[in-house]
Formats: C-alpha cells, structure tokens, sequence
C-alpha cells in the first residue's frame, strides 16, 4: 500500500499570526524581530511583501532596515505562535492521529488508509488550507507525497496557500533537479562536501550508490541518499508519541559581550540555573548537555557530551559546560556575544539511581536537597529572595534576566 | 488593497453555558449600556474577524432582524465596528 503523506508548513508564520491581529497592516512590508536594545536584533519572519524588497529571515536588524527602510516590525510574541500552533495541531488531528510536529509551524501528517490515494491526499490538503485560512486567518503550503521528505519538499513549491502532489510517477521532473541543499537534511557542510564531489542537484544524489554515500558522510549518507531516491521509510510518528519532552534548553544573548571566561562563567550559571529549574519543575533528569556558543561575530559554534549520570543540578551542567568550553577551544573564542545550554537524553526523576562509592552520589544527594530548598524558597518568597554569591562577585548576573517565557524545543529530526 | 477595516469593539455579553460546555450569547450589552437580545444564533464555528483582526469562536447571530457575527476569544466577546474605509 502506498502511503500518503501530506506536510504541511505555515507561511511566514510569526509574521502571519500578527497580521491575523493588525489586519490594517495586511499588504505592507511586515516582519517580526528581535528587540534591538536587548541585541537580540534579528528578523525572525517576514511577509512576503517584505522578502520581495530583500529583507531575509535572520537578517540583523538594521541590515533589514536598510533594504526596506518602511519595513514595520514588531517584537515576537511567543505565547501568541504557540497558540496558533496548537489549534493548527487540533486541525490536522481532526484528520488523523498521526501528526508529527517539526518546530511550531510544520507538521507532517499520516493519512494513509486502505484506499487512500495522492488524489484523496490532495483532497484533503485543500480542505485544510481552506479551514485553516477561514478559522484561523493564516495560510499553510501543502506537499503531498508517498513519502516525507518528498512531502517536505512539495510545501516549499507553491506558497503562499497551495498544494503541491509528488508523486511516484512525477518525482523525477519535480524533485531531481532541485538543488540538492532543499532536501530534508542536506545543512551547509553537507552540501558543501556534496558539491566537492560534484553532486549538485537532488537527482546527482539519487544516483549515488549507498557504498560511496557511506564512505563520503557515514551512516548520513545513506540516509541521504534514500531520501533522494524516494525511498524515505522513516514513519510520522504518532501524535501521543511527541506530548513527551525530549530536551529543556535556554539561551541568553548578554545586554554587553562576555570578554572574560569569569563573564561567561557567570552567564551558563544563570542559563543552567534556569535550565536546572525547569528540568525539576517537569520531574526530569537528562545526561546529554549541549553548549552552543556565538561570539561577537555572529558566528556559530556548539559541541555536546554525554556523561554517566543523569543530572537536574545547575552546578553539574555547568561543571560538563565549563569543561566542553576548554576541551573544544571555544576560550579562543571569546569575546561572547550569546551562549545556550540544552539538556536532553532525559528521563524521569522517580527512575533508581546507581549510588557508589566514590561519594559522588552522597554529593548528588545533598546537592538535589539543596535545590529542592532553594526552588521552595523562590517559590514561595520570589526568585531574588536567594541568589548565589556570584550574584554579588560579578555586575553582569544581575542584568541577566533568563526568559520565563521558555519553549521546549522538538529535538531535530534527524539526530 | 481593497480590504476595509473596522474598529473592534468589545461588548458584554449575557450568556448561557450549557452542562456539555457549549455556550448560548442571549443578550449583548453595548460599552455605553445599551443592550440587545440576541434573537437567534445561526452558526457557530471558529472564525477570523477579517475587518478589525483577531480570531476566536465566531458565533452568527440573528439580532433584531439583522445578521451579525460576535467572536469569543481568549475570554472576551467583540464585534466588528462600522466600517473604517480608508487604509490606516
């Protein structure tokens, strides 16, 4: 039986959800950034009258301004997406219960059934753009195929508000040509070691055998290289699979640069303090720490470690951080301009612990104590009503407020 | 761009929630005090308020013989205020 896939993806969707609010601003250059006193400056989403003058998404600020000095732009509103987001889940849900969720504005959808063809599939396709365009007063693109990462592709073809078939019989016209760096997967180095082996287009990929795929990328590769020839396999998960966190993560861009390895100390505690909280708060532990560092550049570096233990305790994350800053030589880095630290291979907090004997569980113990007093603290007398000393050792932790606002983001699709 | 806006005008509402949950607007209370029975409801489904944005339950009510659409949102009731026609 051939499956029907349909992904569906919501055009310039911060920037979507706040016209649906400002319908005064419908048809002007539009985008949604980043403050620029808290340097967060980036354009996150832009209308399409906006991209047509230039403006790109990630685009700085005032690089944006720019290329359309009447470009409107209002700050993001989270709480707001989020909304949207889950009414968009409850739509698609309507049709099936296999709907799996990739950032707040894509979702893949299983609607196969005996029966079902790429026809029924584009049926119901425009049944949902119509729905959601009336009930919810955004657009979704659409792209309908046998398989995911070819529905990927399909919503990118037509937008705003259309459907796109892929199927078995036009897949080698519609989807070969395109470069290879639009497959689900293909980032920048990928593309860049793709291209030195003169595969260029989705089709080159297809064409490779799995042998060389997998000396050239590993275990990738093959999978790369199955995505192109149309024989991704790879299930849409189930809807109840997704409710379970997989990771708890924060980033803080500093209101000044971090020049010295004491700033950033001090800032990954205040980051994995929040992060430790909120791992405690959902009853979790997690043994796998990500650091993602970007300094004053703009540029983009992140490493992660996984330990023997799993851990909710900001003073451990911050231990397996430090020690990731030194063993990846991102000290060469500094000045700092943000840092993140994203905790995941989690599980519950009510799992048995392995205790041993060379005290570090009896410091497990009295540390997870001591948070549990702290976190009573807080909660009942507010976060400033205990602080850690470095508070007082360090001007910099004081003007750092970490977001309470966090999203959980869905791990990767392909990690 | 053709589109017209209005104002949005948030109004009380006297309503009725039945035991399933599902609510019944009966009387809608104007910002100055005036009020109006809402003589009948025609249709109740989630909608965008295109004119003065938003978006919300849309309940089309049928009030002293005409038509006229009330949203539910967030747990506010409004309504689209007369058409504003030039582009703001």
């Amino acid at each position: 039986m051939e499956r029907v896939i349909l992904h569906c993806d919501a055009n310039s969707f911060y920037a979507s959800c706040e016209l649906v609010d400002r319908p005064a601003l419908r048809g002007m250059p539009f985008a949604v950034c980043g403050s620029t006193e808290e340097r967060h400056g980036i354009v996150l989403a832009a209308t399409r009258e906006a991209k047509l003058r230039g403006v790109k998404t990630a685009m700085v600020n005032w690089e944006a301004k720019q290329w359309c000095p009447e470009l409107i732009t209002v700050a993001p509103n989270y709480q707001r997406y989020i909304y949207f987001s889950k009414r968009l889940r409850w739509m698609y849900e309507q049709y099936t219960d296999r709907v799996e969720p990739f950032g707040l504005d894509e979702c893949w959808l299983d609607v196969s059934n005996l029966g079902v063809t790429l026809k029924d599939g584009l049926r119901i396709a425009d049944r949902l753009r119509r729905q959601v365009r009336e009930e919810l007063g955004i657009t979704i693109s659409v792209g309908v195929s046998f398989n995911k990462a070819f529905a990927k592709l399909g919503s990118d073809m037509k937008k705003p508000d259309g459907s796109t078939v892929i199927s078995k019989g036009n897949y080698r016209q519609k989807v070969w040509p395109l470069p290879v760096e639009e497959l689900l997967g293909v980032g920048e180095r990928v593309r860049r070691k793709l291209e030195s082996r003169y595969i260029k287009t989705i089709g080159d990929l297809a064409a490779q055998s799995p042998q060389n795929m997998q000396t050239w990328l590993g275990k990738m590769g093959i999978i790369l290289q199955r995505f192109a020839a149309g024989e991704d396999a790879t299930p849409v998960m189930q809807s109840a699979d997704e409710t379970e966190i997989k990771s708890v993560g924060n980033s803080i861009t500093a209101p000044r640069d971090m020049y010295t390895l004491e700033d950033a100390h001090c800032v990954l505690y205040v980051i994995a303090d929040s992060v430790a909280s909120r791992l405690r708060e959902i009853r979790m532990r997690g043994k796998c720490v990500s650091l993602m560092v970007r300094d004053s550049q703009m540029h983009f570096f992140s490493a992660q470690k996984t330990v023997d233990y799993h851990t909710a305790q900001a003073e451990d994350i911050v231990l397996i951080a430090t020690e990731m800053l030194h063993a990846k030589g991102f000290c060469r880095l500094l000045p700092y301009r943000s840092l993140g630290i994203t905790v995941g291979s989690l599980q519950t907090d009510t799992r048995p612990v392995q205790t041993d004997m060379l005290g570090r569980y009896a410091r497990q113990d009295k540390l997870g104590r001591l948070s549990q007093a702290v976190d009573h603290i807080h909660a009942r007398y507010g976060d400033r009503a205990i602080e850690r000393g470095l508070a007082l050792a360090n001007p910099l932790y004081n003007t750092i407020v970490p977001k309470t606002d966090h999203v959980v983001h869905p791990v990767g699709f392909l990690r | 761009m053709n589109e017209r806006f209005s104002e949005k005008i948030y109004v009380g509402v006297l309503s009725l929630t039945h035991p399933d949950g599902s609510i019944v607007p009966l009387k809608l209370i104007w910002p100055d005090g005036r009020q109006w029975e809402i003589d009948r409801m025609l249709d109740v489904r989630p909608g965008v308020a295109r004119k003065a944005g938003g978006e919300g339950m849309r309940f089309l009510c049928r009030i002293s013989g005409h038509e006229r659409e009330l949203w539910y949102s967030h747990g506010q009731w409004f309504v689209e205020g007369s058409e504003i026609s030039d582009t703001v």
